[in-house]
C-alpha cells in the first residue's frame, strides 16, 4: 500500500512522529551505553541532575543552548529556501574573526555602548560574507552549495590557524590566541545583569547573548511567516518555477537566505568571544555549527521547535559533561554519538515510521467509525 | 638535476603514494556510490569506523587479515544504514551521510575509551598484527640503475600490500564501470533511473549493491590507516581525508583515472607541505603551510564553479527514486 498520500492529523505529523523519531534515537543511545556496560537509566538521571540540579548547572545549560539557537536558526533559514548549509561551523569561526579584528582595532578607543553593537554587527557580517561566496557560486556558477560549504569549513579552519599563529597572535605568547580585549567589549554576564537589579545568582558563562538568541527566534519567525520576503523565500524553496512565475528571482533568494543563515551562525562568536573568552582563539566553534543541523532537523525548522531542541542539546552537553565526570567509562563524546543518531532518525529516516503510523491510524479510525 | 634534489624528489613521491592511498580507495568508493545516484559525504565516517574496527580487532586477535575483514564488514554495515535511509526510505542523502559521520566521530571515541582506557587510542600493534612493507622482486637488483631504477626502488617498492591494492582498485573500478554489464547499469541508474526501471531491473538492488562496494573500499582505506600506515587507531585519525577524497572524486569528474590523478596531486600537496615548512622559496617567499593544506579544498571550489573546466555530476545524483505504480 502506498501510504505517502494518506493525510494524517496535524498533531500526528508535527508532534507524534518527530517524538517517536527522537525516542528511537534515544533508545539506540541507551543501547550504546548498555554495550559499554553501564546503566542507561542511571545515566539519564545523572545527566538531568547535571543539567538542572543546581544553579551553576542551569547557567551552563543555557549557555550551550544559546549557541545551538544561533546555529539551529541558521540551518533552518537556509532549509526554508531548500538550501542545505553545512557551513555553519566555518561561518561561526569567521564571525569570530570579525569580532576579533574590530576589537583589536577599536577596544581601547570606544565605550561599551558603541563597541558591543559593533561587535555583534561584525560577527553577523563576517559570518554572512563567508556564506555569501558559496551562495553566489551556487546561484550564478551552478556549484553545489553542500560541497562548497563543506570545503569552506576546511578553508576557514586553515585560514584561522594561519592568522592566529602568524598574524593576530599576542606578541610573546606561546599559544595561538589574541590578547585579551578591553573590558569595554565584554558582553555582560547574566550574573552581572541580575546584580544590577540587586539579585544575586551564581557566576556562570551565561551572558546577555542568550537574550539576543531569543530575540533572533522571534525575528526569524516574523521574517519567515509574517513578511513578504519570507513568503518569497518559502516560495522559492517549494518550487523554483512557481517563484519565477510569481516574479521572484530565485538567485537573489539563494544569496539572501545564505547571508541571513551565515549571519546567524556568525552570532555564535557573540556568545563565545564577546561573552565568555574575551579573546579570539583556535577552534572556539567546537562543533556547534554541526549540532545546529541536528537542532534544526529536530525542531522541524520552526523557531519554537528550535528553542526546544536547543534546550535539549544544552542539557545533553552540560549533562554529558557531568556524566563523564561521574561515570568515567562514558565520555563527553557520547553526546556526539547521540547527535549523530538524532540526525539519522529525525533527519534521514524522518519518514520511516510514517507508513506504519498511517496503518495504525487508519485501523483506529475505521474501528471508531463502525 | 643533482643527486640531493633527486633523492628529495623521490622521497617526496614515496610519501605522496603513502598519503594518497586512503584518498584513492575512498575516491573509488565515492565513485561507485555517486555514479549509481547516491550522494556520499559519509566516506569520512565509514573510513573512521573501519579504522577503529581494524585497530581493535588487530589488537585483540593479532591478525591483520581478521582486522581487514572486520573493517570491511563494519564499513559495509554503515553503507547499508546509508542505503536503508536513502534507498528504502528515500531520506535526504546529505543528511544521512552527515549522520554517519557524526555518529562515527562520537562512537569511535566512546567505545575506544570504554574498551581500552587509553584516551581513545587502541593499543599499539606489533608488526605481525600489521601490514608491513613488502620487498618487490628485482627491486634491489635494479636499484643502481640511474633514475628509473632509483624511482622503482624508492617510490614503487617497499609499500605494504594495501597500497598496491589501492593502485589496483583504480583500473579495476574503470573496468567494472565501463566494461561490464553491471557498470553499464550502474551508470544508467545514476543518470536516468526511470529508464533502468522500465527495462525490469531493480533500481534499489543496483543502488544497494553500489553502496556496498563503496562500503567495502572505505573499509580497506580505514584498515590502511590503523594497521598499515600507523600502528594503532587514534581518535579522529581520518582528519578530513574522507572529504578530500570526495573533493578528489569531484575533481576527477566522477571518472577513475582523473580521480586517481587528483588523489595523487592532493597527496603530493600534503607531502610537500610538511617539507616546505619554514623554507623560503625564491620569488614566492615563504609559503604558509595552511595555504598548501587548504589548496585541495580551494581548487575543488574553483573547479565546481566552472573556472577550470566543468564538473558535471551524474544527473540523478541526490534524487530519491520513486517507483511509479
Amino acid at each position: 500500500m502506498n501510504t505517502s498520500n494518506v493525510e494524517l492529523p496535524t498533531w500526528i505529523e508535527v508532534v507524534l512522529i518527530p517524538l517517536l523519531n527522537i525516542f528511537l534515537a534515544l533508545v539506540f543511545s541507551g543501547l550504546i551505553i548498555l554495550a559499554i556496560g553501564e546503566d542507561p537509566i542511571k545515566a539519564v538521571g545523572i545527566m538531568i541532575n547535571g543539567a538542572f540540579g543546581y544553579d551553576e548547572a542551569i547557567g551552563y545549560t543555557l549557555y550551550y543552548t544559546t549557541n545551538f539557537i544561533f546555529t539551529g536558526l541558521a540551518v533552518a533559514v537556509a532549509f526554508h529556501a531548500r538550501l542545505f548549509n553545512i557551513g555553519g561551523e566555518g561561518q561561526a569561526y569567521i564571525g569570530g574573526l570579525g569580532v576579533g579584528l574590530a576589537f583589536l582595532l577599536l577596544d581601547k578607543h570606544l565605550p561599551a555602548l558603541l563597541l558591543i553593537p559593533i561587535g555583534i554587527l561584525m560577527a553577523a557580517v563576517f559570518g554572512a560574507l563567508w556564506a555569501f561566496i558559496p551562495a553566489w557560486l551556487q546561484a550564478y556558477r551552478g556549484s553545489h552549495i553542500v560541497i562548497t560549504t563543506i570545503m569552506f569549513n576546511f578553508i576557514a579552519a586553515s585560514l584561522m590557524v594561519y592568522l592566529l599563529v602568524n598574524v593576530l597572535i599576542m606578541p610573546g605568547s606561546m599559544s595561538p590566541e589574541t590578547r585579551e580585549f578591553d573590558t569595554a567589549g565584554w558582553l555582560p554576564f547574566m550574573h552581572e545583569l541580575f546584580a544590577w537589579f540587586g539579585v544575586n545568582i551564581t557566576r556562570t558563562p551565561l551572558n546577555m547573548s542568550f537574550l539576543l538568541a531569543l530575540v533572533c527566534c522571534v525575528l526569524v519567525w516574523l521574517y519567515i511567516w509574517k513578511t513578504q520576503w519570507g513568503y518569497a523565500l518559502r516560495t522559492a524553496g517549494h518550487s523554483e518555477a512557481a517563484a519565477v512565475y510569481a516574479g521572484i528571482n530565485p538567485k537573489r533568494i539563494v544569496i539572501i537566505a545564505m547571508c541571513i543563515s551565515g549571519g546567524l551562525a556568525g552570532l555564535v562568536a557573540v556568545n563565545e568571544i564577546m561573552g565568555v573568552h574575551h579573546r579570539l582563539l583556535l577552534n572556539f566553534p567546537a562543533g556547534y555549527g554541526f549540532t545546529g543541523i541536528a537542532v534544526a532537523l529536530m525542531g522541524r525548522n520552526h523557531p519554537l521547535g528550535i528553542l526546544v531542541a536547543s534546550l535539549l542539546f544544552g542539557v545533553l552537553y552540560q549533562g554529558g559533561t557531568e556524566l563523564a565526570f561521574e561515570v568515567p567509562k562514558i565520555t563527553r563524546e557520547m553526546v556526539v554519538a547521540i547527535q549523530g543518531l538524532i540526525i539519522l532518525f529525525s533527519g534521514a529516516l524522518a519518514l520511516m515510521l510514517r507508513p506504519w503510523t498511517v496503518r495504525v491510524w487508519l485501523g483506529l479510525t475505521r474501528q471508531s467509525a463502525t | 638535476m643533482d643527486a640531493i634534489t633527486l633523492t628529495t624528489l623521490l622521497a617526496t613521491l614515496d610519501a605522496t603514494l603513502r598519503v594518497s592511498t586512503p584518498l584513492i580507495l575512498c575516491a573509488m568508493a565515492g565513485l561507485f556510490s555517486e555514479r549509481s545516484g547516491i550522494v556520499d559525504i559519509s566516506l569520512e565516517g565509514k573510513m573512521l569506523s573501519a579504522a577503529f574496527a581494524a585497530g581493535t580487532l588487530a589488537a585483540i586477535t593479532g591478525s591483520p587479515w581478521v582486522a581487514l575483514l572486520g573493517a570491511i564488514i563494519v564499513s559495509i554495515g554503515l553503507a547499508l544504514v546509508h542505503g536503508f535511509a536513502c534507498i528504502t526510505h528515500r531520506g535526504d542523502q546529505v543528511v544521512s551521510g552527515l549522520a554517519i559521520n557524526v555518529l562515527a566521530s562520537g562512537l569511535t571515541i566512546v567505545l575506544g575509551i570504554a574498551w581500552f582506557s587509553q584516551g581513545g587510542q587502541t593499543p599499539a600493534l606489533a608488526s605481525e598484527a600489521r601490514f608491513m612493507p613488502l620487498e618487490l622482486p628485482l627491486s634491489s637488483s635494479i636499484a643502481n640503475v640511474p633514475v628509473i631504477g632509483q624511482f622503482f626502488d624508492t617510490v614503487i617498492n617497499g609499500h605494504n600490500l594495501l597500497v598496491y591494492i589501492a593502485l589496483l582498485a583504480v583500473p579495476a573500478t574503470w573496468w567494472v564501470v565501463y566494461r561490464t554489464r553491471f557498470g553499464l547499469r550502474l551508470r544508467a541508474v545514476g543518470e536516468n533511473p526511470l529508464a533502468v526501471d522500465t527495462t525490469g531491473i531493480s533500481v534499489s538492488r543496483l543502488r544497494y549493491f553500489s553502496v556496498m562496494i563503496c562500503g567495502a573500499l572505505c573499509g580497506v582505506a580505514g584498515a590502511y590507516l590503523a594497521i598499515a600506515q600507523n600502528a594503532a587507531f587514534s581518535r579522529e585519525m581520518t582528519a578530513g581525508q574522507g572529504y578530500i577524497a570526495l573533493a578528489a572524486m569531484i575533481f576527477g569528474k566522477w571518472r577513475p583515472m582523473p580521480a586517481l590523478l587528483a588523489c595523487l596531486m592532493f597527496g603530493f600537496l600534503d607531502a610537500v607541505s610538511i617539507r616546505l615548512q619554514g623554507i623560503v622559496l625564491p620569488v614566492i617567499g615563504e609559503v604558509p603551510v595552511q595555504l598548501i593544506q587548504a589548496l585541495p579544498y580551494i581548487l575543488t571550489v574553483v573547479l565546481l564553479a566552472g573556472f577550470i573546466g566543468r564538473a558535471i555530476a551524474p544527473k540523478a545524483v541526490g534524487i530519491p527514486f520513486t517507483k511509479e505504480r
